[in-house]
């Protein structure tokens, strides 16, 4: 840190000495690096970082609230908007949620969609994590291929749902509306054009040695650690430990296909994002499987008080129309139970705690995130680090205060 | 759907440890939840991670069961385990005059936000809690806006005079 | 800044006609936005400004992470009452002249949520020129909206901008903006003057965008 200068004129007087007193430095709510708006209380000595305390809540919502003056249905949008990189997983794991409470089955097509939604979902979402991870040490032009692939990939959200970043797409039961004309073959090309777009990263970024000179060796925690502050997802597979929630409690069909799931030891910096960039890959090959087995099939399940039914068949049936009147109009009693449903997203475990005490809208709908957990360790990471390798390690935990503050 | 034997044989390890324990087993839609009391909760978890293997605290949520029930507050542990993948509901109710619960935070280093965040949206306090407060909402901000009876829109519009 | 004001007041309306064109035009055409993404909206802002739908073919080249180096500040996403006086801090550090866009239903009415957490609305906290709907709002929705305000901003009169005194505006608080001085004695005296001495609250900028501040 310091070195020892020579030859220095004699009007200069060199400093060496250590701070007597500690610097408290507010990284505060509005800040380029930190992801959304998240305040850490920096003590620092020097550059040296002797504590980082996260300050959240700057973008606290109510949702949990707001949860339990809406109907069931109603509630999917909002779910759109917590952890808004991932929209989809969200609307999944509240959509799996209310399903498990109400027992119903959904057909294979339904949950082979979902599953490509899902992965595209991963991907398009570890895209925005490595562009702006990069923006904030430096590699400023992978943002902008990123996003330009991400454009893509909204395209065909946008294709299926209508809203590219708040799509709302999975509903209680199946799924909004089918795919449309044309939209394996859009879906194909971009599955073909995708592993170029990888290569550059791996060109640009994993190559880099100055990438990797900033990221090895910093932010470390070990595995034992990771478990004990409830890490999940991409940081705790960094740290060596083999969990992944699609093989531990599989659902959606997870069972059937052939992925791996990337782990690496080191536990620092580099292993996190050498793991996101392997998920890309993987997801991708989940993508392409989903594709192939994509047959037709009914999209919604069999529970006329649930679904909604088709537009023709309300138009010519009266009970169609009856059900999908209550259905909008009052909502539908789900059972009196509790459920936890615990989904890999793109971040970690997002687990949806539901409880129902009977009637149309929720009782409590909990949402594990898992960026809450995972900031919580950054203190862990940070201490010894310099401040600027704090940057760093705020782009490897993928934050996204949307889902912390709810 | 899952497989809850397995789950069950645990819990029936834990109740031959100490049958106070637990008072009631639940076993619904696929998961198993146990109701155990506030006083035996630390206990409860330090057997469950230490020698069966439930290391990681997934979640721990509170939830108002509404004004005029008793006990009022319901304290929700999920734990999950990373070597045989199980997963299981441990829950303490609370009453509202007395709602303190014993933290486990020395058990598994997560509980801690957790338990700020309860503490922050339902005013259940958690004793022995290395810094118990406010994590959401503001710090001057008056009551617990999860309970059923704080109203959705809040007492009063914001304005900056 | 200054100067040019100084030059303004001056001078007759006749003369200051051409140097409020060329001026405006100067103004709309490098508008450098501060980064104030907060939620949903902010990855929409960041889609505006990548490569597919590009901003900075607009003049918004940079976005400055200091205000103080900034011209617009877009809110984009929703504003909670933790946030809020972060929100007007940050709108006070920038210098004149300065725009507000609201970006998003949150930020213009409060959107999705109207509960106990989230201001119903940016204008209750800064004076907005721009609200653009939606939720979020494609990116072309965005970039329509920095056109509006380059119309704007060629509509306006130099006269109108001041920019504050230095000393003033250090030392001026609006009360209950800063959660430092919330509940002190400064408030509470300043409160006392107003209401009895008729004097105006500091920190008032003469201007006619004045009258835009609600509550």
């Amino acid at each position: 840190m310091s070195t020892a200068v020579e030859n220095i004129p004699s009007q200069f007087e060199v400093l060496d000495t250590a701070l007597e007193s500690q610097m408290t430095l507010s990284m505060g709510p509005q800040h380029p690096s930190t992801h959304g708006v998240l305040r850490l209380d920096l003590r620092l000595d020097g550059e040296l970082i002797i504590k980082a305390i996260p300050d959240i809540g700057y973008l606290h919502t109510g949702m949990e609230k707001l949860f339990e003056y809406k109907k069931y249905q109603q509630g999917i949008v909002i779910t759109d908007r917590m952890d808004y990189l991932n929209p989809l997983g969200n609307n999944l794991a509240y959509v799996m949620a209310a399903e498990k409470l109400l027992q119903i089955e959904i057909p294979e097509r339904a949950q082979t969609i979902r599953v490509l939604f899902c992965e595209l979902q991963r991907i398009a979402s570890h895209l925005v994590w490595l562009g702006t991870h990069a923006l904030d040490i430096g590699a400023m032009s992978v943002f902008f291929y990123c996003f330009r692939h991400r454009e893509k990939i909204l395209n065909l959200i946008e294709a299926a749902s209508g809203g590219r970043m708040t799509p709302s797409y999975f509903r209680i039961g199946g799924l909004m509306m089918d795919l449309p004309a044309g939209f394996d073959r859009r879906c194909k090309q971009f599955l073909d054009d995708f592993p170029e777009g990888l290569s550059t990263f791996d060109t640009l970024v994993t190559g880099n040695t100055l990438w990797q000179s900033r990221t090895r060796g910093i932010g470390v925690i070990s595995a034992e650690d990771a478990i004990d502050w409830g890490l999940t997802g991409p940081c705790l597979r960094g740290s060596g430990v083999n969990l992944d929630v699609r093989r531990a409690n599989p659902y959606t069909g997870y069972e059937a296909y052939d992925f791996e799931v990337p782990v690496e030891k080191d536990g620092d910096v580099w292993s996190r994002f050498k793991v996101r960039m392997r998920e890309m890959a993987e997801s991708h090959k989940i993508c392409r499987q989903a594709l192939e087995r994509l047959k037709p099939g009914p999209i919604k399940a069999d529970a006329p008080k649930v679904v909604l039914p088709d537009r023709d068949d309300m138009r010519k049936h009266m009970d169609s129309l009856i059900h999908h009147f209550l259905i909008v109009a009052e909502g539908f009693n789900v059972p009196p139970g509790e459920v936890y449903m615990p989904i890999e997203a793109s971040k970690g475990e997002l687990g949806v705690y539901m409880r129902s005490n009977g009637g149309p809208k929720p009782d409590r709908v909990h949402f594990r995130g898992p960026s809450f957990v995972n900031l919580q360790a950054l203190p862990v990471m940070s201490e010894g680090e310099m401040v600027a390798d704090v940057v760093a390690i705020i782009g490897s935990l993928d934050i996204v205060l949307g889902e912390i503050d709810r | 759907m899952a497989d809850t034997a397995a789950v069950h044989q645990f819990v029936d390890k834990l109740k031959a440890s100490n049958p106070a324990w637990v008072d009631e087993v639940i076993d619904s839609l696929g998961e198993v939840s146990i109701v155990v009391s506030r006083e035996s909760i630390v206990d409860v978890c330090r057997t469950l991670k230490e020698d069966h293997n439930f290391d990681l605290l997934a979640d721990l949520c509170g939830a108002d069961r509404g004004p005029e029930e008793d006990p009022r507050f319901v304290v929700n542990y999920h734990l999950f385990s990373t070597k045989h993948f199980n997963r299981l509901r441990v829950k303490v109710r609370v009453s509202e005059d007395d709602a303190k619960i014993h933290t486990v935070s020395h058990i598994w280093r997560t509980a801690d936000w957790h338990e700020r965040e309860t503490y922050d949206l339902f005013g259940v306090v958690f004793e022995n809690h290395p810094d118990l407060r406010r994590i959401l909402l503001p710090s001057d901000f008056d009551g617990h806006a999860l309970r059923k009876d704080y109203p959705l829109r809040g007492y009063e519009p914001y304005s900056m005079n | 800044m200054g100067l040019e004001n100084k030059l303004v007041e001056s001078l007759p309306e006749v003369l200051t006609v051409k140097l409020d064109a060329v001026v405006n035009w100067a103004r709309k055409s490098s508008l450098w936005p501060a980064t104030f993404g907060l939620a949903c909206c902010a990855i929409e802002m960041m889609n505006t400004v990548s490569s597919r739908n590009d901003l900075s073919r607009f003049g918004a080249e940079t976005f400055r992470a200091s205000p103080r180096q900034a011209d617009v500040m877009i809110v984009s996403g929703r504003v909670s009452r933790k946030m809020a006086p972060v929100l007007r801090r940050i709108y006070d550090q920038m210098p004149e002249p300065k725009w507000v866009i609201s970006m998003g239903a949150c930020a213009t009415s409060g959107g999705v949520f109207d509960n106990y957490a989230i201001v119903q609305g940016v204008d209750k906290v800064v004076p907005v020129d721009v609200y653009v709907p939606g939720c979020p709002p494609r990116p072309e929705m965005l970039v329509h909206a920095i056109t509006m305000l380059q119309d704007k901003i060629m509509k306006e009169s130099m006269r109108d901008r001041q920019d504050t005194y230095e000393a003033e505006s250090r030392v001026s608080v609006v009360p209950g903006t800063l959660p430092v001085t919330e509940g002190t004695a400064l408030e509470r005296e300043t409160e006392i003057e107003v209401a009895q001495k008729q004097v105006p609250r500091p920190y008032t900028v003469p201007s006619r965008h004045e009258r835009r501040r609600s509550s």
